[in-house]
Order: C-alpha cells, then sequence, then structure tokens
C-alpha cells in the first residue's frame, strides 16, 4: 500500500507541475513537451488504478499520434505565439468558468457515486474483476466475438479516411530531382568524369 | 458465438464481404500497376459491382447476422439492387467522361465501390451502431468525391460543404441514438421496437427518435435539411452529381423506412407528424424554389428534394402499400436521374467546355434529336405524366396516402407536382421551339448508351412494371 500511495503521490505531482509548465512555458515546443510529461504520468494513475489498456492507448494515441501531430504544428505552421499571447488574460473568466463547470461535473458524479454506492450494481454489462481477467484480455473477448462485424467496419472506415487523405492532398510534382539508387550505384568513371586538356594560359 | 453460426453470418454478408475484399484487391492493383491502370480499375470497379448485384437478386437467404447486427430480407435485398444499379451507372458515366473531368485516377472508382458497400451495409443495418458505422462509411467516400477535383474552387466548396454539414447530422443522429439507447437498454432494431411496444412512450424516447430521424433526413436532403444539396449538386463534377442523386438517397431512404416502420412503429403516431411536416416541406420547396433556377444541376437538386418529399408521402402513411410505393418510387426516381446526368454530361461544346445553363438547351431537337426526345421523356416522367415511370412512381405513393386517410397531404402532393410540371416543361419548351444557340460536341457513344437505357426505362415501364411492383410488394411484406 505504501509502495502504490508514493507512486501515486509521484504520478500526481509531475502531472499537475507539468500540467502547469503547460500553459506558463515561453516555448510553446516546451509546451508540447511538457504535455508529453502529462499524458506519461496519467498513464502511470491509470496502470496504478488497475486499467492498464486506458494507458496504453494513452500512450500510444496521445504520445505518438497527438502530441507528435502537434509538435509538427508548432515547428511547421508560422504562428506568433507571443501575439497569441498578448491577450491571455482577457480570457481568464472564461477559462475559470469552463473550469468551474467542468469541476461541478466532476463533483456531481463522484458525490452520486459516493451517495448512492449500489448504483454501480446495476451496470447491464459490468467489467471483470481486474485481479481475474485483465481489461485488455476483457475487450478482446467482445471486441473480436460480438463486436467483430463493428470492428470491421470501422477498419472500411478509417480505410476510406486515409484513402481520402491522400487523394485529397497528394500532388506530384513534376521536375522534382529524386534519389534513384540504381542509376547512382551504376555510374562508372566513364560516364561521370570528362578529362579536359586545358591549355596553359587560357583558361576553359 | 458458435462455429456453425459465425460461418452462417459470413454466408448471409457473402456479397458484402465479396465487395469489400474486391475494393481492397482493387486498391492493391491501383496501387502496383499506377496510374495508367485507371480505365482498368473502373472497369473492374462496375463488373465487381455487377457481379454482387446479381448475388443478392438470386440469393433467396434472410436471417440475420453477426448477433442481430445485420439483416437480409426481401426489402434490403430490393433496395440493395437499386443502390447498385445507380452505382453501375455513375461509375459507367465517369469512366467515359473522366478524363475531362479529372475524375481519372486509380482512387475514384475504388471511393465509389467503398462508398456503394457503406450503402449496403446501411441498408441491412438492424442495430444503432451498424446503421452509424454503414452511413458513415457511405458518406465518407462522398465527401472525398465531392471534392475530387481539387483544382476547382466549387468542386472543393462543395466537398467542404457537404463534410460540415454532414458532421453536424452525424452529431444529431449520435445524440439521438445515444438518447434512445439510454432510454430502452438495447442497440438493436428489433429489441428497441419489443420496449418500445411493452412500455408507456417517454419524452426522452420521442427526443432521441426525432434527432434520428433528422438526421436520416438530412442525407435523403428532405426540408428542412436540404441547404447543403443545391451547392454541393452545382459544385461537385457531373458523375459525382449523378451518383450523389441515386445510391446514397435509396440507401438513406431504406434506413429511414426501416427506422419508422421497424423499430419505432409503435410511435407511429408521434413519427407521422413529422414525416408528415417534412414531406409536405420538401414538396413546396422543390416545386417553388426550382422555378427561378438558371444552373441545370441545382434545378436537379431542387427536383431531388421535391421528389424525397414525394417519396415521403408514402411513407407516412406507415403501410405496407405505403413502403412499397417508397422503395418503387426510389427506384424509378433512379433510373431518371441517371438518365438526366448523362443528358446534362452531353451538354458539352466542341471547344471541350461543359455548359451547364438551362438555356443552353435551346433548340437541342435541331441539334440531336436524340439526347432531346430522351430527355424530354425524363422531364415528362419526372413531371408525372403517364404512361412513363414516373407517374406510376407518384401514383402508388398518393394511393398510399389516401388510403390511410392523409387526404390533405395527398392534396398538397397534387398541387405541388403541377408547379413542378411547370419547369419541368419549360425545359422541354426550350428544347423543342427555341432558336438553337450553339453547338455541341457529338456524344460519346456510352454516354448516348446509358441514356438511351434510361429512356427506354421509363418509356416501357407499363410493359415491366408488373414484376417490379410486385418485387417492391414482397419488398414491403418484411415489415409488415
Amino acid at each position: 500500500m505504501g509502495l502504490q500511495a508514493l507512486f501515486f503521490y509521484l504520478f500526481a505531482f509531475v502531472a499537475i507541475a507539468s500540467a502547469f509548465m503547460v500553459i506558463s512555458s515561453k516555448n510553446p515546443v516546451h509546451s508540447v513537451l511538457f504535455l508529453i510529461v502529462v499524458f506519461f504520468n496519467s498513464a502511470g494513475l491509470f496502470l496504478l488504478t488497475g486499467a492498464e489498456f486506458l494507458a496504453m492507448i494513452l500512450l500510444v494515441v496521445y504520445i505518438g499520434a497527438v502530441a507528435v501531430l502537434f509538435l509538427f504544428v508548432v515547428m511547421m505552421l508560422d504562428i506568433d505565439f507571443a501575439e497569441l499571447r498578448s491577450g491571455v488574460l482577457q480570457y481568464a473568466p472564461i477559462g475559470l468558468l469552463v473550469g468551474l463547470i467542468v469541476g461541478a461535473e466532476l463533483i456531481l458524479v463522484i458525490g452520486s457515486s459516493v451517495l448512492s454506492p449500489d448504483a454501480a450494481q446495476s451496470i447491464t454489462m459490468p467489467i471483470p474483476n481486474p485481479a481475474e481477467r485483465t481489461n485488455t484480455a476483457a475487450l478482446g473477448d467482445v471486441l473480436y466475438t460480438h463486436y467483430v462485424y463493428f470492428f470491421q467496419i470501422s477498419g472500411m472506415v478509417l480505410l476510406v479516411a486515409m484513402i481520402g487523405a491522400i487523394v485529397l492532398t497528394l500532388r506530384h510534382r513534376e521536375n522534382v530531382k529524386r534519389q534513384d539508387i540504381s542509376r547512382q550505384v551504376a555510374r562508372t568513371p566513364e560516364t561521370a568524369v570528362e578529362v579536359v586538356k586545358v591549355k596553359p594560359g587560357q583558361g576553359l | 458465438m458458435t462455429p456453425e453460426l459465425f460461418s452462417q453470418s459470413l454466408q448471409l454478408a457473402l456479397p458484402e464481404i465479396i465487395l469489400a475484399v474486391g475494393a481492397l484487391v482493387l486498391l492493391m492493383m491501383g496501387v502496383f500497376i499506377g496510374e495508367k491502370s485507371n480505365q482498368l480499375i473502373s472497369g473492374l470497379s462496375i463488373a465487381l459491382l455487377a457481379v454482387v448485384g446479381l448475388l443478392i437478386t438470386v440469393s433467396t437467404g434472410n436471417g440475420e447476422a453477426f448477433g442481430g447486427a445485420f439483416i437480409v430480407d426481401p426489402f434490403a435485398r430490393f433496395m440493395k439492387v437499386a443502390a447498385i444499379a445507380g452505382s453501375i451507372f455513375a461509375l459507367a458515366m465517369s469512366a467515359v467522361q473522366g478524363r475531362a473531368m479529372q475524375l481519372d485516377k486509380i482512387e475514384y472508382p475504388i471511393l465509389l465501390v467503398l462508398s456503394t458497400l457503406g450503402m449496403l451495409l446501411l441498408i441491412s443495418a438492424n442495430d444503432l451502431i451498424a446503421f452509424y458505422l454503414g452511413l458513415e462509411l457511405m458518406s465518407l467516400a462522398l465527401y472525398v468525391v465531392a471534392a475530387f477535383n481539387r483544382d476547382s474552387l466549387r468542386s472543393t466548396e462543395a466537398g467542404l460543404k457537404y463534410f460540415v454539414l454532414g458532421a453536424l447530422s452525424s452529431g444529431m443522429l449520435l445524440y439521438g441514438m445515444s438518447l434512445v439507447y439510454g432510454f430502452t437498454g438495447n442497440t438493436g432494431f428489433q429489441e428497441i421496437a419489443t420496449v418500445l411496444s411493452s412500455e408507456p412512450r417517454g419524452l426522452g424516447l420521442v427526443f432521441g427518435m426525432v434527432f434520428m430521424l433528422a438526421g436520416a433526413c438530412f442525407k435523403i436532403s428532405a426540408v428542412p435539411f436540404h441547404m447543403w444539396t443545391p451547392d454541393v449538386y452545382e459544385g461537385a463534377p457531373t458523375p459525382v452529381t449523378a451518383f450523389f442523386a441515386a445510391g446514397p438517397k435509396i440507401a438513406a431512404m431504406a434506413i429511414l423506412i426501416r427506422l419508422t416502420s421497424e423499430t419505432f412503429l409503435p410511435l407511429i403516431s408521434d413519427w407521422r407528424q413529422i414525416i408528415v411536416f417534412v414531406a409536405i416541406a420538401s414538396m413546396m420547396l422543390g416545386s417553388f424554389a426550382a422555378v427561378g433556377q438558371k444552373n441545370i444541376k441545382r434545378l436537379m437538386a431542387y427536383s431531388s428534394i421535391g421528389h424525397m418529399g414525394f417519396a415521403l408521402v408514402g411513407l407516412s402513411a406507415g403501410s405496407e402499400s405505403g413502403v412499397s410505393g417508397v422503395a418503387l418510387y426510389m427506384l424509378i426516381y433512379m433510373m431518371m436521374s441517371f438518365g438526366t446526368f448523362a443528358c446534362i454530361m452531353s451538354m458539352r461544346r466542341p471547344d471541350g467546355t461543359y455548359v451547364e445553363e438551362i438555356d443552353e438547351l435551346a433548340g437541342l431537337f435541331a441539334r440531336k434529336p436524340f439526347m432531346a426526345v430522351v430527355l424530354t421523356a425524363q422531364m415528362f416522367s419526372m413531371a408525372g405524366i403517364p404512361p412513363l415511370a414516373g407517374f406510376f412512381a407518384k401514383y402508388y405513393v398518393f394511393l398510399a396516402a389516401v388510403e390511410a386517410g392523409l387526404f390533405t397531404l395527398a392534396v398538397v402532393g397534387f398541387l405541388t407536382s403541377v408547379v413542378a410540371a411547370y419547369y419541368y416543361l419549360r425545359i422541354v419548351k426550350l428544347m423543342w421551339f427555341d432558336e438553337p444557340k450553339g453547338e455541341f460536341e457529338r456524344t460519346p457513344g456510352e454516354l448516348r448508351f446509358i441514356f438511351g437505357i434510361s429512356g427506354l426505362l421509363i418509356t416501357t415501364y407499363i410493359l415491366y412494371g408488373g414484376p417490379i411492383g410486385s418485387a417492391a410488394d414482397a419488398a414491403a411484406r418484411s415489415f409488415f
């Protein structure tokens, strides 16, 4: 129990501290890197509660895809962050309001489960006890049997999305020099080097 | 799920599986052969769709697959064959004129095949999740093909508009689904119907149903969810517009029929008000707003809004004859619209530019008698003049409405079809009696063949209408 509590406080503290750094650091690239630290520590928190699948998905999706995408956007788009940041205080009331709403909702959700603990018993398909069957295995049990049809159609939907993104954005430009390894390897001194006799004092 | 049951599921879904695997094979072929395989891939896509259509026509097995998520019944079969036929004609048109419209990429036929797969899954959907996934598979491919001609500003605008509004409608649909699931505790259509008939109706459930109907009405472009239609029809390349007018409408109408006639049948008094309102509004807007149009593709967009209104007249009857009428209406509308779009595609000046203004059709009879005759037949049929196919389509839906006692609806339908006849006949007058404006390029033989087929189908409907009508009746018996 002591070790678990130690890790909980470690992950929680680092997560909150780096979340603060995300919004306060001057360099947007640092912000994204701190965001990755937040995701990483949240994944640690998920692991502590026994939700190992969520933890892995958080790592794969949020760090592997979303954070890298953020980095690309920050580095490739020419955004003037100083200008963007200049009016930050005038949005503070809205940010506070959003924070209050989310906080109130969290209190309501957690409060209701504290007030009536038996509500959790009325779930139609409860998750198996993590000690007996891991989340990943339990998900796989239904995903590849009952929901195999939906799983496959989702795959087709993603395929269409991929084809669509490529066909609408990819442009084959003419006159671009590309590397052609076989041509490079086939080059011999005869084809590449020309010996020119230069007469003294005349130049080429 | 035991192994035997799973093989049964696979057997029921065999046409869809063939289509999905075929699309993947075509994609691989296209990638490895390269851009020059475009014509080959188009041809193979048409062949693939034709094979799947034939397979669906000859198959007889009914039942549910994949734990009730996928249903095969005579209704699904009827609508699937109609949707596939629409896709085949659209693909054929694109193959003919693809190069001039910058549709000659290997991805184009493959996206149309995948969209058709989405239609088939949507028609067979028997579960909220299957419904949503089928709809998204269909629409996502449609958004892409609408913007396919990416160098054209209007095509890009059409794709973006369609995408944004489509995402909005998906949001509404999902909100409705979550409410329905929350209030019934089931995602299966039959299970929801069972809960609805055993319990008193709750307000939240009606709310969910309204949102789901709104999502489906968006896809068939019924008023008040029609805003995207004229812009998308006008902006998208013409073969794509022809595709939009056929399969997706049929599939969305099929799921609307399944929702109203099966899942929400216990709530008929609630949904009937909505469908009646949507039908009247669509018919009115379709006829009055089209009068002032100058662009023939915009005109076809308003005409399609109006036609969807007429089809919904049959649906609001909530009876077997009503559903049969709607199924027939969608089939006949598909036959009329692909012929008309084939004619629109033939409006090409000798210098290779396409024209879309209605006035350009002036004196068409003097220049191209065959096309003028076919287009005249199309227009008369759309106006609902006997003995053409369009008359029978309207006749059956109005008959169903009268049988169900919805006299006001039928009268509004008659009046608006008279208004709509004005703009259809105006085109006829332009073609036959006005002075010719300009030369048109020679129509490719394939296009003449396509609109020739369409003309033949709608003029001789009276000869083969009997078997088709009884097939539609058999389809409607799946519900009642």
